[in-house]
């Protein structure tokens, strides 16, 4: 049980572990938050130039406007 | 190794923690995807969306005219200072806004379907890719829709807050149930996720008290059709986009 294999498949999941997070998860949530501030400003934010900038684009993609 | 650990600025450790090549990927390939079906839902909308709005607004300014209120443009129908707020002249300059908008939507939403499927180990194809467009299209669109169509302009809806919170609402119960009902792999989950898919239409989104529209109902209708087809095409090329630029899987360390 304590071959050196193991020890070696043991140190690899951890090491994998850390991976996930570094490769995906990360890039994944900041690549979200910013695909979430462009939608906010395109879509949401209610200053009146952005507004009538973006009216014809929130009408068409169905998002509640004015 | 601790000792040197210690001596690294915690911002610098930050950025190690972070795969910034794949960080770049998802980011570039939403860029060019967004750009490219931002400009093609900009000319599919020439097509009847725009057309269709245009011609709303033409009966909006008549009713605003007979009722002596100024046409809707901003915020607060009461503020009297709406009427010299910027808005895009007709014509080019607002076509070039409105494409501008289109790109900004594209490439936002092209960064979520980046970001979700990274969680999925990326889109990897084409053909993917339009199942995970198809599926921003029911978020996103579809879902929405069912409870508040697009509306062309004079349309008398519900509180502006209300449909903001119904719409988000949709928006996340519709993509936790989607991602539930495709990928989890027990009968409860997948239970829950269609229970979610469900929900906000039970509640029901928020409506005006009267219905009251200064377009008639045949332009109304037209619009719904007309931005169904336009954002479906839409969807599907960001999403086909996304998967051949993003082809490649990303890098994982062996």
């Amino acid at each position: 049980m304590s071959s050196a294999p193991f020890l070696i498949d043991n140190a690899d999941a951890q090491s994998s572990r850390s991976d996930v997070l570094k490769d995906r998860i990360l890039p994944a949530l900041l690549a979200g938050a910013l695909g979430l501030a462009l939608l906010y400003g395109a879509g949401f934010a209610e200053t009146a130039q952005l507004h009538n900038a973006a009216h014809d684009g929130r009408h068409s993609a169905g998002f509640p406007c004015h | 190794m601790l000792r040197m650990m210690a001596v690294i600025p915690p911002v610098f450790r930050v950025i190690d923690m972070l795969n910034l090549s794949n960080l770049r990927m998802i980011a570039v390939s939403a860029l060019w995807s967004g750009l490219w079906a931002g400009l093609l839902l900009t000319a599919a909308q020439s097509v009847q969306v725009i057309p269709t709005l245009l011609q709303a607004e033409v009966y909006e300014e008549k009713a605003a005219i007979a009722n002596h209120m100024p046409a809707d443009s901003g915020i607060d129908q009461t503020n009297q200072q709406e009427e010299e707020v910027w808005q895009p002249r007709n014509g080019w300059e607002r076509t070039f806004f409105t494409a501008l908008a289109n790109v900004s939507l594209g490439v936002g939403f092209a960064l979520l379907l980046g970001a979700a499927s990274a969680f999925r180990g990326g889109i990897g194809n084409w053909r993917n890719g339009l199942l995970w467009g198809l599926a921003g299209y029911a978020i996103f669109f579809a879902a929405p829709s069912l409870g508040l169509p697009p509306e062309v302009p004079g349309v008398e809806a519900a509180d502006l807050k209300d449909r903001q919170v119904w719409w988000l609402m949709t928006v996340f119960d519709t993509a936790i149930g989607l991602w539930l009902l495709v990928f989890s792999k027990t009968g409860l989950n997948k239970l829950f996720g269609a229970l979610l898919l469900v929900s906000p239409h039970l509640i029901g989104a928020p409506q005006p008290d009267m219905h009251n529209s200064a377009a008639p109902v045949e332009l109304e209708n037209t619009f719904i059709v007309a931005t169904a087809a336009a954002n479906a095409l839409f969807w599907l090329a960001l999403g086909g986009l996304m998967g051949l630029f993003s082809r490649k899987d990303l890098e994982f360390k062996e």
